[in-house]
Formats: structure tokens, C-alpha cells, sequence
């Protein structure tokens, strides 16, 4: 039994796939990882999650085929993908971690490092920190605006249209949290780490 | 607002929860996966497990176990203990850590931390310092559970930590550990002076007012804490009340 939602978990050999697992599955959702680009196919949902260097995680789903069947699926097929820290990143056009690296370019956006002049504002962001909504999100329905979730990052993604930056943190200035382009989702926290309000995003984006 | 972290720590020797004074004569409190499943209900900030058995026994981390307790928990988690090699960190995030702790290798091979921090980022890589401070009161990093010393002062070493790429330190008073008598504030405030990545503050928390402390004083942006938990009646989110009480923004 299922709720009919079958999530791909992509697997780049570089970060923790069990929570995000364990997590679907809280969430009613069967999950299969891979690193094989045939089984993309196979997904209602994918999620591309992420720990890690930008440019080795770029390198890596090159390497695998996987970059190639990601742009595949999200801009042919319409399959809806969420990406989840870095794994929001990569879906970027690039990103400047280690010198400038193409994305998978899904999202029309870059990836900055974060930056404070603040001295209190110590960077990697690291703990749980409020997510406000600012624009209508499919992600974020039936979330309290302001909600904590747990970030542990020290880049963030600058949307070239503001309209896709549908939720921003307070934080180092502010950076955008949570982004929804047509059938590209990204959060920059981790559902899978952050307890209820985590499991309800993850529902959120399976009943996209 | 960022908020301020109140992590319990879970001390482990292969299969039991220990707590220690001045990192000796442990004692085991009971069953670990019991612990992480009350914390778990509970939905604490985040969980630090630490095997400080291992390098004792030199061998590297129990990935079975902390794969087993990882299953249990939907919070954030740094596991520390034995980590010599970038395959260890490698392992540990696979089975569901989020943040990989070294602490010997730190001083012994030190290339482990930068290509850790290249690999998986800096924001998995914690760089956990432990401190004793001399009968003549200077402080300094020790390394092996605190059976070696290092001659390097902590803030000094966490200074090194984060240029080699470390997100986090993870910084223990040996002489409070247990002790429930506070944190080593000099201490805690040298580190966070030395560094601009977050500091968590570890041993001697006895009441919630020395987490205050540590926060307001020290300047840490987490506090860790075993014995208050496991010998008291309070508990983490407690300890938030008090915490927001004083002014400090937490997730309550």
C-alpha cells in the first residue's frame, strides 16, 4: 500500500540518503534511490538532496549520467523535483564554490557564498532559524509563517526573478530559503532534520 | 533569527550510555537507544554522539551502531569518535550523520580536516577541542579523550580548525566535564573571539543559568550538555524557557 508516489532519492555518492528515505516514508511516500539514470524514469517525485562541494557534486552526477537524465525528466517530462541544500543549489545555472561551476541549470539562479559584516553573524549558518513565506507556496501550505527549520550551509541561492524566491530567512542579511519555478522546488534547510513542520513540507511536495 | 542550540550529548563505549567526570571513571547510564528515542519525542535542537572509546582503542567508528541510532531520529546529528580517514566522514554522513566530529586526528593529521571540509563542505566538518587548563591555569588542547596534551592552546587550534575548513567547533572544558559546575567561560569566550564559525560550548553545565551564561557570556551559539540531563530532573526544552526567559532567542 502507498499513497501512489514514487520518489526517486538521487544518489551522487556524496550525502546522506537514509534521513531523506525514512523521511518519504514517514510521509506516505515510497522511495527508491539510485545512481542509475534509467531509473529516473521511474518517479512521480524526485529529490535531489545534498551535502558537499558544489563542484564535486556537479562532477559526480556528470560523471554518473545523472545530470543529463535530471534535465530530462524536470524540463521534458514536467516530473517534479525538489532539491534539498545543495541539492537546491545544483539545481542553479552555477555556482562559485572552488571558482564557477555549471548547475544543472532547472532554476534561473546562481549560488553566492554567504557573507556578513556583522560580527555576531558567524558563517556557516548553522542551527534553526525562521522561514518566512513571501510569495503564494505549494511547498509551505498549511506552515506557520515563521517556522524554524534546520539549515546547515554556508551558500544560498540568488533567483534571477524574485517571483521564484517564495520564502526568505532572516540571516546574514536574508537569503531565499524556498524556491518553487513551475515544477522546480528547492529548500535550503532539511525537511528530513526538521521534525513536523519537515514531514509536512515533504507531504506538501508530494501532493504537487 | 538564528536561534540558540541546546544539544544533549550522548557518550558512548561500544554498547552503553556513559557520562564521565573529567573524562574518567565512566559510568554507564543506561540504554543509548531508549535515550535518543525520548529525544527524539521530545524534538530536541540536535543530538551529539560521541565514542569515546575509540581512539583509546584504535580502531575507527562503530558505523552499524550509529547507523541503528540514526534510524531512530528525524533531528540533526554530529557523531564524533575514531574518525581518522575521509572514508570514516564519508561513512558516517551515509549512514545518517549530518556533521562528522574529529577531535585526535585535528592535531594528528590535520590534512584531514581540509579534505573533509573539500569533500562534504565545511558546514559537516565540526572540529571538537578539548581543554585542560595547566595548574599554572594556561589553557590547552589535549587530544586521545584527554589523555595527551598537545602544547597548543585551544583558541589557537581552533583558529587553525577553521582555516582548514572546519564549520563548527565543538569545544569541551575537561576539567568540567560532569562537574556540573559551569562552563569554563574564559575558555568558551577565547575560542568565539578566535573564530567567526559557531562555537558549541561543552562540559560543566549544571543549571540552566550556566547555559545562559555560556550564551551571554561566552558568546557560544549552541550549548552541550550530558550529566544535567541524565542526573537531574531537567531537561532540554526546560533549559530553552529558561534560556528565552533571559533574552535568547530559541526554538521553543
Amino acid at each position: 500500500m502507498g499513497s501512489g508516489k514514487r520518489v526517486v532519492v538521487i544518489d551522487y555518492e556524496m550525502c546522506n540518503l537514509d534521513s531523506v528515505v525514512r523521511a518519504v516514508e514517514e510521509c506516505g511516500g515510497d522511495s527508491v534511490v539510485t545512481r542509475e539514470p534509467k531509473v529516473l524514469d521511474q518517479g512521480t517525485h524526485l529529490i535531489l538532496p545534498g551535502v558537499g562541494a558544489f563542484a564535486d557534486a556537479m562532477a559526480n552526477l556528470r560523471r554518473l549520467g545523472l545530470a543529463a537524465a535530471l534535465q530530462e525528466q524536470v524540463l521534458e517530462k514536467r516530473i517534479p523535483v525538489l532539491g534539498v541544500c545543495l541539492g537546491m543549489q545544483l539545481l542553479a545555472r552555477r555556482g562559485d564554490e572552488g571558482g564557477e561551476t555549471p548547475g544543472l541549470a532547472l532554476l534561473p539562479a546562481e549560488v553566492r557564498r554567504l557573507r556578513s559584516e556583522v560580527p555576531g553573524v558567524r558563517i556557516p549558518h548553522v542551527g534553526w532559524n525562521e522561514v518566512h513565506t513571501v510569495r503564494p507556496s505549494r511547498l509551505l501550505e498549511g506552515i506557520q509563517p515563521g517556522k524554524d527549520f534546520y539549515f546547515v550551509h554556508s551558500y544560498h541561492v540568488v533567483c534571477d526573478d524574485p517571483a521564484d524566491s517564495v520564502a526568505t530567512t532572516p540571516y546574514a542579511d536574508g537569503f531565499t530559503s524556498v524556491v518553487e519555478h513551475e515544477n522546480v522546488f528547492g529548500v535550503q534547510f532539511h525537511p528530513e532534520k526538521s521534525q513536523q513542520a519537515g514531514f509536512r513540507l515533504l507531504r506538501n511536495f508530494l501532493a504537487v | 533569527m538564528l536561534k540558540v542550540r541546546v544539544i544533549p550529548t550522548l557518550l558512548y563505549k561500544s554498547m552503553g550510555l556513559v557520562k564521565g567526570v573529567a573524562f574518567d571513571s565512566w559510568r554507564h547510564v543506561g540504554g543509548l537507544m531508549q535515550s535518543i528515542k525520548v529525544y527524539e519525542m521530545r524534538q530536541v535542537d540536535e543530538l551529539v554522539f560521541l565514542d569515546i572509546a575509540a581512539t583509546r582503542e584504535g580502531r575507527g567508528p562503530d558505523f552499524q551502531l550509529v547507523d541503528d541510532f540514526a534510524d531512530e531520529c528525524f533531528m540533526p546529528l554530529t557523531v564524533g569518535g575514531g574518525v581518522r580517514t575521509v572514508e570514516d566522514v564519508r561513512r558516517l554522513l551515509a549512514v545518517g550523520a549530518d556533521k562528522v566530529s574529529i577531535n585526535t586526528a585535528l592535531v594528528t593529521d590535520p590534512e584531514l580536516v581540509r579534505a573533509a571540509a573539500r569533500r562534504f563542505g565545511s558546514q559537516c566538518v565540526v572540529a571538537s577541542i578539548d581543554a585542560r587548563r595547566r595548574p599554572d591555569q594556561v589553557l590547552e588542547a589535549e587530544t586521545h579523550s584527554g589523555t595527551r596534551p598537545t602544547g597548543v592552546e585551544p583558541a589557537v587550534l581552533a583558529r587553525k580548525a577553521e582555516e582548514l575548513g572546519a564549520g563548527e567547533i565543538l569545544l569541551t572544558s575537561i576539567d568540567r566535564d560532569g562537574t556540573m559546575t559551569g562552563y569554563d567561560l574564559p575558555l568558551v569566550r577565547s575560542v568565539t573571539e578566535a573564530v567567526s564559525i559557531p562555537v558549541i560550548a561543552s562540559g560543566g553545565a549544571g543549571t540552566y543559568e550556566h547555559m545562559a551564561e555560556a550564551v551571554l557570556q561566552g558568546h557560544a551559539s549552541a550549548v552541550a550538555a550530558g550529566a544535567i540531563y541524565h542526573f537531574t530532573q531537567q531537561t532540554p526544552h526546560e533549559a530553552k524557557r529558561h534560556l528565552a526567559a533571559r533574552g535568547v532567542a530559541v526554538r521553543l
